[in-house]
Order: C-alpha cells, then sequence, then structure tokens
C-alpha cells in the first residue's frame, strides 16, 4: 500500500499533465516510492501502476530503462561514483579503489553490515566538479579526494 | 497521386504512402521485420533501408512518407549496403543454429539472411544469452532469438487492446517479456506467434511436432463462431498439427482468435469416437454403420409408429454444417415430425413467425471499423466474438464512441464512452430509456402498439441514458456529427434471456430513429445458414429447442451436441435425455453428457468433411476435408443421407455435399439467395411485457469462450489458461454484503428444481443483484436457465459434502 | 519548499561576457529579487502588455544569430516559425535540461544560478508560439538543483510571471519542472518526450518533428536551456547586439564547461569567435604544468582534435568545423599527455554501449561489439584488423539509426583512431599502453 504522503506526491506530480494522461507520472511516482522504501521491489512496482492505472508492464520497462531506478536493495547509502571521461581523466578510478578499499566491496555490492552499497555512474552533469559522486541519488559531491572520502563516510552514520 | 521513380521506373502513388507501401504495391522487394502494415511503425529494425536521391543518409522506407518527384534505389549499392550491414548486426547475437530452431524453414529472418546477408560474420565477441520467458500455455518463448522488433509487443497494445508484453532494460540488454512471470491473456495472444520474423514465439502446443517442410497446408473455414475467419490447416500423415489464419481483408485480416488457431488440438482428443456404438443393457458395444445405422432408423421409425411423429425431437448444433442442418431438417420433415431447432441456447421464441427473414449482424464486419457510434446490448464481445472485439476497438481506435448496456461489466480493453450495467431484466428499461430519449432529440412521434407508447410515457430517463442517446446521435464533445455511422449490436447475453424479444424490439426501434445499421452477433459458425434453411420447428405444431426439452420426447436425434454442455437449460436437458425411450447421437466425441444416449453415430468434424458455413454476415463459405475421416467416422452429411435411405425416405440421393448445397439455394446463386433472405425487421411489432418481474436473484450463465462447443471443450492447451473458468457464485462486492456471504463461502446455489455447490468469488463486473455461474460445465449441470432465477445459499462444508453426494445421486437417476 | 542554491563554485568572472549566467556577479543569484534587480522579467511584462507580435519577437531572434545550444546548432528563431500557428488545442513548450553528455556541465548553472532568466525566457517563447503548457525536463542526477528550480517556479508563480492570467491579459502558461532518472539518451528530444510521457525515453522516427507531433501528440517547441536564457537578454538589448557579441553565423556568448586536465575546471560564458588558447587560459591552462595532448570541444558525440588542431581554433560553429570537429555543447574535456587514448576511447565506447536506448539495430548491436573489441584490445588480445574492423563498423552505424546516438557512438572511435592511430597500434603489438606503459 502507497503511504499516504508517497499519495500526496504523486497526486502533485499529476496536476502537471492532462487528467487523462497518468501515466506521465510514472518516473516521479517511481522515484517517490523508491526515496521512501529505499528500492523498487517488484510490489512496489505493481502498487505505482495500480495507482496510475496503466499496465504493470509499462511501469516495469521505465523502471529498467532507466539508472536510477534500484530493482534491489542497496543499503542505507548508494554511493554511486562518476567514472566517465571527465571523472576519470581526474582521478576517479583512485576514488573508486579507495572507497572499494575502505568499504571491502566491489560494484553492487552491499557491505555486510547492509550500510553502503556502491555503484558505478555515468556521467551526471557536473563534469566541472570532477571527481564526483553521489549519495542516494540526492547528494552530489564533487571534487573528491582520498581524504573526503574518508570524511563523507564518517559522515553517513 | 504522386509521382515517382523507384529503381527506375516511373510510378504514380497515393499521398500519404510510405516508399515500403509503393514498392509493395508494385511488387518491389524490400527486406523488413518490425514493420507490418496493421501495426504502428516502429522503424526499429532498419532492414529496410534505402537509397533516395538527395538524401545523404539511408532512409528507413516503412517510415519514409513520400514526397513528389522522389528517387528511390532498392538495389543501389547505398541501399544493398546498408541492408547488408543492418543485417550483420542482427546475426551477431542471433544463434545460428537453424536445424534445430522450431522456426526453421519458415523464419524471416532466416530468408533474409540468405537473400541480403553477408556470407560470413566478423563478429568474433561473446553472444548475448536471454533468459527465457514462460508466457502461459499457448507461446512458447525462445528469447534469445529475439531481434527486438517489438512486432509482438505493438501487436498486444493496439490489436489486443492491453499491454502484456514490454520491452524491458535498454541497449543490448533490452527484452520482451511479461510483467515478472504473468503469462499473456490476451484471446488474440496466438497472433504474436505468426508476427514473430524469428523463432522467439512459437506455437507450444505445436512445438516440435512436425518441420514446416513436412506439413501439407490445406485452407478452411473456422467453425467456433459467427465470423468466418478464413485458416489454413496444416496436415502431416492424416493428422492436424496446426491452424494458422489465412489472409482475408474482409473478415479476418491477417489474424486469428485463440479458440481458432489452438481448438484443433480437440480434434485429436482421446475422445474421438471411432467407430458406431450401441448401448446394449447399459453397456457400450462397438459395432459396425449397417448395423448402427439399422438400428438407429429402426428405433426412430418405432417410436414415430408407436408414439406418433410428435414423439421425436431433432436438435441441431449451430456449429453444423449447412449440408447436414439441411439433411437433418429432411429427415424430420420426412418422418412428418415439426420438432427441429439449432437455437440450443435461446429460452424466448416469442419472435416466431413474425419475422420477415433471416436475423443477422445487419452489416458486413468491415464496416464495423468505419463507426462512429456503437450500442453493444448484452454481449461480452471478448468472450464471445474474441476477433470482432477487435475490429470495435479498431472503431473506437478512430473515435468512435462506444457504448455498452449489459449485465457484465467485462473490459472490452477499449475505451467506453457510457455504459449502464444492470440486471438482465432492466435492460428493457434502459433500452426503453434510450428510446425515449432518442425520439425526444430527433423530435419523432414513434409509431408503437398502443402498451409500448404508454410504458414509455411513464419512464423517466435518466443522466447516462440521455448521454447515450445523444451519443447515437452524434452530438459530441468536440463536434457534432451531422450524419453519424451508428452500430446497434445485440449480442450473446441478449440473445439467450427470456426477454430477447424485448431487447431486441427496442434495439429496433432504437435503430430505426437513428438510421442504425446492425442486428444480432449469433454466436456460432452457422447460425445465420440454420436460420435461413429453417431448421427450426416447422409444423404449427412443431416444438423449439426449449419446448422439446420442457415436454419431453419419447426420442431424439442430436447432431454435434452434447445436450447438458450446449442447451440452454442443463437440467431439463439432461433429464429429456434420461427419460427418452431412443437417442441417436450424431457425434465426433464420446462424452459422458451423451451416457443416455442408444446409439452413437461416429461423425467428422469440419476438418474431415466438406460443408458450408454462412456468417453473421451472410457470407457462404464452402470449405473441403484437409484430412481423411478419423476411424471410422463419416461426413454427417454422409450418415443423414443413409439414415434418409435406411428409413426408406424419399429424396436422400445425394452423392456430394455439393450437390446438397445445390438443393439448399435451389440452384442459384448462394449470395442472390442470401440477400432476399438476410431482413432483421419484423413484420409486425410485438406486443412487450414491459413489467418487470420479481426483484430476486438473476442468474447470468454465461458461456466461457473455450467451453462454447465439443472440440473446443477438448482442446487441451486452451482448457489450462486463464479462461478456462471453473463455475464459481461470482457477485459483486454489494451483493455479497447484502448475502452475507464472503470471497471463498461455499454456497448452495439453486434454480428450480436443481442446485449447485459453488464457491463465493468476488467479481466487481457483475450488476448488482446477479450471479454470475458458468454454463457449459459438469459443476453446473443440475441448474436450469442460463439467465433465470436464482437464489443463493451459504452453508456449510458439511452441509456441502452432504449436498455434493445428493446432486450426483440425482443425477444419476 | 527546497534548499536554496549556495554560493557559485566559479567566482572568478573575468573575462566572461555573461548573458545567461549573468546573476552570477550577484550575492544570492539564484533569488527573484536579484534577477528583477538586473531587469528581469520587464521583457515578458512588456510583450504581453503590448500585445507585441509574435512575428517581430521570432525576427527579432533570428537577428540575433542564436543557435540551439543543446548540441545541434539549429537556428532557434527559425525552429520557432515552424510551430503551427493555429491548432485547436493545447501547444507544449519543452526546456531541454537533460545534459549528460560526458563533459557537458553548463544547463545546471543556469538552473541553479539563474533560473529566473530561464523561466522568463520560456514565458516569452510560451507567448510567441501560443504554448499554453511547458515542461523543463531535468537530468535526474542533480537533485538539489531540480529543487531550485521548483522552488523558482514556486517563486514566479506567485510573483504572477507563470501560471493563469499574465499581468491580467488572459494569457496563461503553466510552467512544470520533471525529471529524468538516470538515462542520457533522454537529452534527445524526442526521447525526452517520450520520457515527459512516461515512456521508455526511446526516440522516436522523426519526421513528424515535434513541432507537428510532440508532448501528448501535439505541436512542441523543443530547445536547450541555454537557448531559451537568451531569450530575455536578445529582447532586452536587441537581436543585433546579441549577434554582434560574437562572430558571424555563431552570435552572442556562449557557455563553455571545460573539464579534463586544466586547473581551474568550470563553465565560462565567453564570446563566440573567442580562440581557444584564450578559454584554455582562463581555465588556468594545462594542470600540473604538463603539455595538451588533445580536446574533445564539443562532448565525446564531436570529434577529437590533437592539441595543434584546437590549439589554432575559434570558439564558435566555423571555426571548429574548420579544425574538423565541431561546437556541439560547448564542452571541453581537456587531455593532457599523460593521457593512454586507447582506455580513454574505452571508456566513453563503454558508455554509449551502457546509454544506446536498444530500439534500433546498428546502434544496440553495433555499440556492444565496438566496445567488446576495443575492451579486448585493453586487455592486450587486441589484432591488427580490429582498427579497421572498428572503423568499418562505426561507419555502418553512422547515419542508419533512428537518433543521432548511433552518430555520436560512431564519432569518437573514429576520430580517436583517425588522429592518434600509432598509440592504438602500439597498444595491439605491445598488449600495453604506450603511455603509461600498463
Ligand atoms: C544522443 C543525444 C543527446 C542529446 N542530449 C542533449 C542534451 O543533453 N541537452 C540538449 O539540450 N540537447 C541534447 N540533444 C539535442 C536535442 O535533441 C535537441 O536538438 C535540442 O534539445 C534542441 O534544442 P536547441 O535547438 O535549443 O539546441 C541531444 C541529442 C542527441 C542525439
Ligand atoms: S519476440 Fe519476436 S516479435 Fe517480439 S520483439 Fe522479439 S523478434 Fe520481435
Ligand atoms: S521495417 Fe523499416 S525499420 Fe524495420
Amino acid at each position: 500500500m502507497l503511504s499516504a504522503e508517497a499519495i500526496k506526491k504523486i497526486e502533485y506530480e499529476l496536476t502537471k499533465y492532462p487528467p487523462e494522461k497518468r501515466q506521465a507520472a510514472v518516473m516521479s511516482a517511481l522515484r517517490i516510492v523508491q526515496m521512501e522504501r529505499g528500492w523498487l521491489s517488484q510490489e512496489s512496482i505493481s502498487e505505482v501502476a495500480e495507482y496510475l492505472g496503466i499496465p504493470e508492464i509499462a511501469a516495469m520497462e521505465v523502471a529498467t530503462f532507466y539508472n536510477m531506478y534500484d530493482l534491489e536493495p542497496v543499503g542505507k547509502y548508494k554511493l554511486t561514483v562518476c567514472t566517465n571521461i571527465s571523472c576519470m581523466l581526474r582521478g576517479s578510478d583512485e576514488i573508486v579503489s579507495h572507497l572499494q578499499d575502505k568499504l571491502g566491496i566491489g560494484f553492487n555490492e552491499i557491505t555486510p553490515d547492509g550500510k553502503f552499497c556502491l555503484k558505478e555512474g555515468e556521467c551526471m552533469g557536473c563534469c566541472g566538479g570532477a571527481p564526483l559522486l553521489h549519495v542516494n541519488n540526492t547528494d552530489m559531491r564533487e571534487f573528491m579526494t582520498p581524504e573526503k572520502v574518508d570524511e563523507l563516510l564518517k559522515e553517513l552514520k | 497521386m504522386l509521382e515517382i521513380e523507384i529503381d527506375g521506373k516511373l510510378v504514380e502513388v497515393e499521398h500519404g504512402s510510405t516508399i515500403i507501401d509503393a514498392a509493395d504495391k508494385l511488387g518491389i522487394p524490400i527486406p523488413r521485420f518490425c514493420y507490418h502494415p496493421k501495426l504502428s511503425v516502429a522503424a526499429n529494425c532498419r532492414m529496410c533501408l534505402v537509397q533516395v536521391e538527395k538524401f545523404a543518409k539511408p532512409l528507413p522506407a516503412c517510415a519514409t512518407p513520400i514526397a513528389d518527384g522522389m528517387k528511390i534505389f532498392t538495389r543501389s549499392k547505398a541501399t544493398v549496403e546498408a541492408q547488408q550491414s543492418v543485417m550483420e548486426f542482427l546475426l551477431i547475437n542471433h544463434p545460428l543454429d537453424c536445424p534445430i530452431c522450431d522456426q526453421g524453414g519458415e523464419c524471416e529472418l532466416q530468408d533474409i539472411a540468405v537473400a541480403y546477408g553477408a556470407n560470413a560474420s566478423r563478429y568474433a565477441e561473446e553472444k548475448r544469452v536471454v533468459v527465457n520467458k514462460n508466457i502461459g500455455p499457448l507461446i512458447n518463448t525462445d528469447m534469445t532469438r529475439c531481434i527486438q522488433c517489438t512486432r509482438c509487443v505493438r501487436f498486444l497494445k493496439e490489436i489486443g487492446g492491453m499491454q502484456e508484453l514490454g520491452m524491458v532494460g535498454r541497449g543490448e540488454h533490452a527484452e520482451i517479456t511479461a510483467y515478472v512471470d504473468k503469462s499473456v491473456n490476451s484471446e488474440l495472444s496466438g497472433n504474436i506467434i505468426d508476427l514473430c520474423p524469428v523463432g522467439a514465439l512459437t506455437s507450444k502446443p505445436f512445438r516440435y511436432t512436425a518441420r514446416s517442410w513436412e506439413l501439407v497446408r490445406r485452407p478452411s473455414i473456422a467453425p467456433h463462431d459467427g465470423l468466418g475467419s478464413h485458416i489454413e490447416v496444416h496436415v502431416k500423415d492424416n493428422k492436424v498439427m496446426r491452424v494458422l489464419p489465412r489472409e482475408k481483408e474482409s473478415i479476418n485480416e491477417c489474424w486469428l482468435s485463440d479458440r481458432d488457431r489452438f481448438s484443433y488440438e480437440g480434434l485429436n482428443s482421446p475422445d474421438r469416437l471411432k467407430v458406431p456404438m450401441i448401448k446394449h443393457n447399459g453397456a457400450w458395444v462397438e459395432t459396425d454403420w449397417k448395423t448402427a445405422l439399422e438400428f438407429a432408423a429402426g428405433q426412430l421409425k418405432d417410436i414415430v409408429n408407436h408414439h406418433g411423429k410428435d414423439a421425436l425431437g431433432v436438435l441441431v448444433s449451430p456449429n453444423s454444417t449447412m449440408e447436414e442442418g439441411y439433411l437433418a431438417k429432411k429427415l424430420a420433415e420426412g418422418l412428418g415430425c415439426g420438432n427441429i431447432d439449432y437455437r440450443l441456447r435461446q429460452t424466448d421464441f416469442r419472435m416466431d413467425g413474425k419475422r420477415v427473414g433471416t436475423p443477422w449482424m445487419g452489416c458486413n464486419i468491415d464496416d464495423l471499423g468505419k463507426l462512429d457510434r456503437i450500442l453493444v446490448i448484452g454481449s461480452n464481445l471478448r468472450n464471445e466474438h474474441p476477433l470482432l472485439a477487435q475490429r470495435f476497438r479498431k472503431a473506437v481506435d478512430n473515435g468512435a464512441e462506444l457504448s455498452i448496456v449489459s449485465p457484465l461489466d467485462n473490459n472490452p480493453l477499449m475505451p467506453v464512452a457510457h455504459k449502464v450495467i444492470v440486471r438482465p431484466s432492466d435492460m428493457v428499461n434502459v433500452l426503453g430509456q434510450i428510446l425515449k430519449a432518442m425520439s425526444g432529440l430527433q423530435r419523432l412521434s414513434l409509431c408503437l402498439p398502443p402498451s409500448l407508447n404508454q410504458w414509455l410515457e411513464g419512464i423517466e430517463v435518466r443522466e447516462n441514458t440521455q448521454a447515450m442517446a445523444e451519443s447515437l446521435a452524434g452530438m459530441g464533445k468536440d463536434v457534432d456529427l451531422v450524419a453519424p455511422r451508428v452500430g446497434i449490436f445485440v449480442g450473446t447475453l441478449a440473445l439467450t434471456d427470456p426477454r430477447f424479444t424485448e431487447l431486441y424490439s427496442l434495439a429496433e426501434a432504437i435503430g430505426g430513429i437513428c438510421g442504425a445499421k446492425g442486428g444480432i452477433l449469433p454466436s456460432a459458425a452457422n447460425s445465420t445458414g440454420m436460420h435461413m434453411m429453417g431448421v427450426m420447428p416447422t409444423s404449427p405444431t412443431g416444438m423449439h429447442a426449449r419446448a422439446m426439452l420442457e415436454v419431453p420426447r419419447k426420442s431424439y436425434l442430436l447432431l454435434n451436441i452434447e445436450p447438458e454442455l450446449d442447451c440452454q437449460h442443463a437440467a431439463l436437458a439432461k433429464k429429456a435425455m434420461a427419460q427418452a425411450e431412443c437417442v441417436v447421437a450424431l457425434t465426433a466425441f464420446k462424452s459422458t453428457a451423451l451416457d443416455d444416449a442408444d446409439v452413437l453415430l461416429p461423425i467428422a468434424p469440419f476438418t474431415e468433411t466438406s460443408g458450408t458455413f454462412m456468417s453473421m454476415e451472410g457470407r457462404v463459405q464452402s470449405f473441403a476435408a484437409v484430412t481423411k475421416p478419423f476411424g471410422e467416422c463419416r461426413p454427417g452429411w454422409k450418415v443423414l443421407r443413409v439414415l434418409g435411405n435406411t428409413l426408406g425416405l424419399p429424396g436422400f440421393d445425394f452423392n456430394s455435399s455439393e450437390e446438397i448445397k445445390n438443393a439448399i439455394f435451389g440452384g442459384d446463386k448462394p449470395s442472390n439467395v442470401v440477400r432476399r433472405h438476410l431482413n432483421n425487421n419484423l413484420k409486425e411489432l410485438v406486443e412487450i411485457q414491459a413489467k418487470i418481474p420479481s426483484a430476486g436473484l438473476q442468474r447470468i450463465g454465461e458461456v466461457p469462450q473455450y467451453e462454447s462447443d465439443p472440440i473446443v471443450r477438448r482442446a487441451a492447451s486452451l482448457q489450462k489458461t486463464k479462461y478456462n473458468i471453473k463455475p464459481m457464485a461470482r457477485m459483486c462486492e454489494a451483493l455479497m454484503k447484502q448475502l452475507g456471504v464472503e470471497q471463498g463461502d461455499t454456497v448452495l446455489v439453486k434454480q428450480e428444481k436443481g442446485s449447485a455447490v459453488l464457491q463465493v468469488r468476488l467479481d466487481n463486473h457483475v450488476a448488482m443483484g446477479c450471479v454470475r455461474v458458468a454454463a457449459s460445465h459438469e459443476d453446473t449441470i443440475s441448474l436450469g436457465d442460463l439467465m433465470g432465477d436464482i437464489e443463493v445459499e451459504k452453508i456449510t462444508e458439511d452441509q456441502a459434502q452432504f449436498m455434493r453426494t445428493a446432486i450426483m445421486k440425482a443425477l444419476s437417476e | 519548499m527546497a534548499a536554496k542554491a549556495t554560493k557559485p563554485v566559479m567566482t572568478d568572472l573575468k573575462g566572461q561576457t555573461l548573458v545567461t549566467l549573468r546573476t552570477l556577479k550577484e550575492k544570492n543569484p539564484a533569488a527573484l529579487s536579484t534577477y528583477q534587480s538586473l531587469g528581469g522579467y520587464e521583457q515578458l511584462k512588456r510583450i504581453i502588455t503590448e500585445k507585441v507580435k509574435a512575428t517581430e519577437i521570432i525576427n527579432q531572434v533570428k537577428v540575433s544569430g542564436l543557435r540551439g545550444r543543446g548540441g545541434a546548432g539549429f537556428p532557434t528563431g527559425l525552429k520557432w516559425s515552424f510551430m503551427p500557428r493555429y491548432f485547436d488545442g493545447t501547444k507544449y513548450l519543452v526546456c531541454n535540461t537533460d545534459e549528460g553528455e560526458p563533459g557537458t556541465f553548463k544547463d545546471r548553472d543556469i538552473i541553479r544560478y539563474n533560473p529566473h532568466q530561464l523561466i522568463e525566457g520560456m514565458a516569452i517563447a510560451a507567448y510567441t508560439l501560443g504554448a499554453r503548457v511547458g515542461y523543463n525536463y531535468i537530468h535526474g542526477e542533480i537533485w538539489q538543483d531540480y529543487q531550485t528550480f521548483e522552488a523558482a517556479l514556486a517563486e514566479a508563480r506567485e510573483a504572477g510571471f507563470i501560471g493563469e492570467n499574465l499581468f491580467g491579459t488572459g494569457f496563461s502558461f503553466d510552467l512544470y519542472a520533471v525529471h529524468g532518472y538516470g538515462a542520457y539518451i533522454c537529452g534527445e528530444e524526442t526521447a525526452l518526450i517520450e520520457s515527459i510521457e512516461g515512456n521508455k525515453g526511446q526516440p522516436r522516427f522523426k519526421p513528424p518533428f515535434p513541432a507537428s507531433y510532440g508532448v501528448f501528440g501535439k505541436p512542441t517547441n523543443v530547445n536547450n536551456t541555454e537557448s531559451y536564457t537568451s531569450i530575455p537578454w536578445i529582447l532586452q538589448h536587441g537581436g543585433q547586439a546579441f549577434a554582434d557579441l560574437g562572430v558571424p553565423n555563431s552570435g552572442g556568448s556562449k557557455i563553455f564547461s571545460v573539464s579534463g586536465h586544466v586547473e581551474k575546471p568550470g563553465n565560462y560564458e565567453i564570446k563566440m569567435g573567442t580562440p581557444f588558447a584564450d578559454l584554455l587560459a582562463m581555465a588556468g591552462g594545462v594542470w600540473k604544468g604538463r603539455k595538451l595532448k588533445a580536446v574533445i570541444p564539443g562532448g565525446p558525440s564531436t570529434a577529437v582534435l590533437p592539441a595543434d588542431k584546437i590549439m589554432s581554433a575559434t570558439m564558435d560553429y566555423d571555426g571548429l568545423s574548420k579544425a574538423g570537429s565541431s561546437l556541439g555543447a560547448g564542452s571541453m574535456i581537456v587531455m593532457d599527455d599523460t593521457t593512454c587514448m586507447v582506455k580513454a576511447l574505452k571508456r566513453l565506447s563503454y558508455f554509449f554501449y551502457e546509454e544506446s536506448c536498444g530500439q534500433c539495430t546498428p546502434c544496440r548491436e553495433g555499440t556492444g561489439w565496438v566496445y567488446r573489441v576495443i575492451k579486448r584490445i585493453v586487455d592486450g588480445q587486441g589484432r591488427m584488423e580490429d582498427l579497421d574492423l572498428l572503423t568499418d563498423v562505426c561507419n555502418n552505424i553512422s547515419g542508419r539509426t533512428i537518433c543521432a546516438l548511433g552518430d555520436a557512438a560512431a564519432t569518437p572511435v573514429l576520430s580517436f583512431i583517425k588522429h592518434f592511430r600509432p598509440e592504438f597500434e602500439y597498444y595491439i603489438q605491445h598488449g600495453k599502453s604506450m603511455i603509461d606503459g600498463k
């Protein structure tokens, strides 16, 4: 069951479109539910589809097409490191290996305590601040260095 | 018209055509995978790239509109290079193991690769493997072979009306799949097998049973509904291996319903009756034809001689051929008996003798897609006419407004502009409202019988019926249509209703005012043909199908039916057969429903005999046998002929079904005869019983689509689909509350003297005050009318146990 | 509702000509009051209340020489003239803030530092084109900036610059923010439209173009963020003044996003026609005192240029085209002499392989093929004939796909091999990089 809070937010998104175009809100509805629940389970996708009155497979198509939807649990903090060219040129590899050392996990893995998950990201459109990473899809951390990574890990309780 | 040049040839093409349209018309081959004339244009496979003068890049022929003066080169170097490169890309991840692929030999990819591909692959990397999906009992998947053309996805969304498949993931990881582990439930699903250009989607029942080149392909006509779809039957070693659609634009286009496609499994069922059988001291004994026919003839003659000519009743399946129907009628007449009928599922016969001609759908199938306003009365379209529903969908896609008056609210998978979902008995009132609103809109004074006028006066038009009337009159949200093309259709739920007369007359009156086309949507392959030939009570004392069961006959002749599954009133049918002295059944199948028969004469189903069906649009279509008859079975017309001979009746000397057909049409051209006969008008308006009967519960005894006739009932794969609907007491939430029952409760359902123990099931598609209890199922054979009063009573498991035994006992007595 | 943007990262504005980032020099750049103090929303008010003719506005835009800043450089005034004038029903306006092409990060600065100028630009466009509803589609990854923009929208709505009955004239324009969620392809305008409709971002075949069949099948105008944001300035100062900022064929100033091996990566809004050398100097030159090796001037979908070629180029459409590449979205990815071009190409091909929507055959199959071959080379399993194979496969992708992502994927491969072939050959022969020896 979608929470009242989630429904309120989805309803706000629906105001942006003509009333008969409910599918248009699927991107934000999935995002809203993911933010609330941490990731998108099959039930979550079904619930969103049902709420919007669209075929489940249509919601699934969207959920699987866009990278930032997590169709599996991602721990408490998902750290997505951009490794694309501008970040790579400024040492994203070093950030990645530092993170992997510190956390003891590779990409797409979760630390045993369920706290961190590491993902490789594509260009985030912030290459001026390279190298950079993203916490839980929302919090952009730029000009990263191994030292700043250590601080970040300390900060994320 | 635009003038263009293709490969140096100057041609004129219509405005709005694409390059591929133009090339197809000229017979110039352009390879394609994603393009399909009936589906939206995706232009994603890129196989159809062609060089066009003044364009630096090759253009996809399927999506590029023709412009005046265009010069197109379909075989130039640039074109060939582009096509070869696309072919190379398509093959890099495609398995190259055609010999073990079920599509081998009939694969578009294989064919086009041979014609347009390069010799050797330069791809030396790892190939992609895609996990297989299980999408149900009808379609087998081998998704590694998929080339992502999305024809299947588009078909289900656009023609099927519901997106059941999708392409999830992206890029190279994109895969076609249903939602998680759902199956594809469309009643038209089999078409994606034909559409899939590779071996990714193949027929599950057919899988690995034959290679395409071993099959002999023969044309035939589909025998399960009134559409008359053209089919191609594929035969190997005298056995039907599969059925595919044969393109017929004006009927089935290039599609086929799953019922018509997969029902062939029933033909190969172990139930097939191999030799004639006679019941001897309560046990079935195999016998030879001569003995069987003499026995049958002797019995029939005895009964008629002893008890009079009216002691016989002849019940004919509306799925039988015209030839069979004709001879059955002749036989009855020869014996002097007027009791014959094909309308096995009808209860209301008040219009008999009042019709001008044969009722039909009132227009051509092809016209449906062009209607602007549609009113469907008493029909669960997708269940009754799966493929026809798609024509309505097309109309709605083109902007038509669909209105529905029905006791069932099943999603037709198309937007419904207006609907009223009420108890069958209230449908009369609803139509009255529409009629009244309509006459107000058109400012017409109606010429109606006084009682009807009086009744209409007292009727109050509600908002939704007013809206329906306005819609039918052409008024619209944005624009009003001055002369809308309106179609009004009366479906099976209305045809089987005890107030069919009222529903029909009112529909006709409404249609009269708004100038609508339309008529009835008879459910069987040959209903219209049977009516035209008059396979109905002949003498003034002749009994119709219902009367023959209500006042049981001493003897019955059954043509192609399983009485308690095919008749309106299962309990009456069962009882009538049980008490008859002699039941002669011409049947393709052994059946517990024929346990009360005395002699079984094995007749050939449509694939093993020649014959003729007349479709709901009045099309007379003959077909030839595609295989030899199974075992000892014989074409129905031959058996009837010999039976006539054995009985010593005159006029039974036909040597072929062709001769019978000639006799039916008096040597005239069938279409001439048909034109004279088809007519939906009534000679006189029938008095309408406007008073609404008691407020009790009403049964909606729908026949599930895969229970509609003896062949389908035995099609194993269809029976594995979700449309294998076990009878339950389905009702809406409000009714459950009113009756104090919950989903899963056991209830005793009573109709007249019969009853059934069923489970309660929530079904908000059912009108308040109605209980949907499927018919044509052994669990409900002690119940009565398909549409009639019914009682529901909650019982405990102990009581249920007791009742079950009691019902079983009552049945076997 | 949302966090306000903090202080700009970039404070050194020397040498810049601020048009679309004109609030940057102010204290609280994103605030409505800041923008209004610079004359913001006055153009909107003027044209709406004075009922300035649409043709007149389009004409100014044509004179300005503004070309689409999203990458293709299509003249904006001309595009606007394609919108059907008379249409029963809603017309739509779409802004493309989905920048996800590596090296591109200019639009983000507009929505976080100068959102109101974009809103005004869109409102003016809406008035001009008769659009009733607008969407700004924002890259999903810049969530904080999305929120800044939504807050700015609320402010503008409150102040009566968007919404119903603007300035009491009866003209209404609703503008909404919507977001992507991690798909580069949605930067392509028809994929973006599909995404707004709640579908996968799969580009549509054109024609029909968005001007006749766009959002929900209705006429739609799509422009890049920077394009719309230029409009208020153009109307304030006149089209000619904008054109005069730049050089013939490339009007105005433009934001160049400089990333990679420079001392001061960031956005620089400079006059079109500025020599690359000046831009490089503004960005503090090549970092660590190293030598310039190559620059990708407009994002990876444009051809890479070796140092000598780029050093003599000017920053405008013709200048970069003469140098053998194109301006694209103005995303300068600077590479110093320690960069292994084979490995850099591997990362770029992975990007296009990963981001292909999967719809059409050459792109879906071709990007995977290309990536696998380059990866094999990097893994030390390369074969000499691979280079020709790569070239051939890329030529087979180019020009045969539904959208330009196919061409974009082919361009780096073709240009890297063309300009740095010896590096590739060395790698194949030795199984390791000529540059870093690994
Ligand atoms: C693969 C691909 C990615 C694109 N990404 C962007 C983008 O991130 N931002 C953008 O404004 N335009 C992008 N474009 C260009 C758009 O399709 C479109 O041309 C542009 O938004 C039009 O606006 P303009 O005329 O103002 O430049 C992309 C095109 C392609 C083919
Ligand atoms: S399964 Fe067949 S029809 Fe469907 S996309 Fe794949 S190749 Fe096309
Ligand atoms: S048939 Fe034209 S692109 Fe597929």
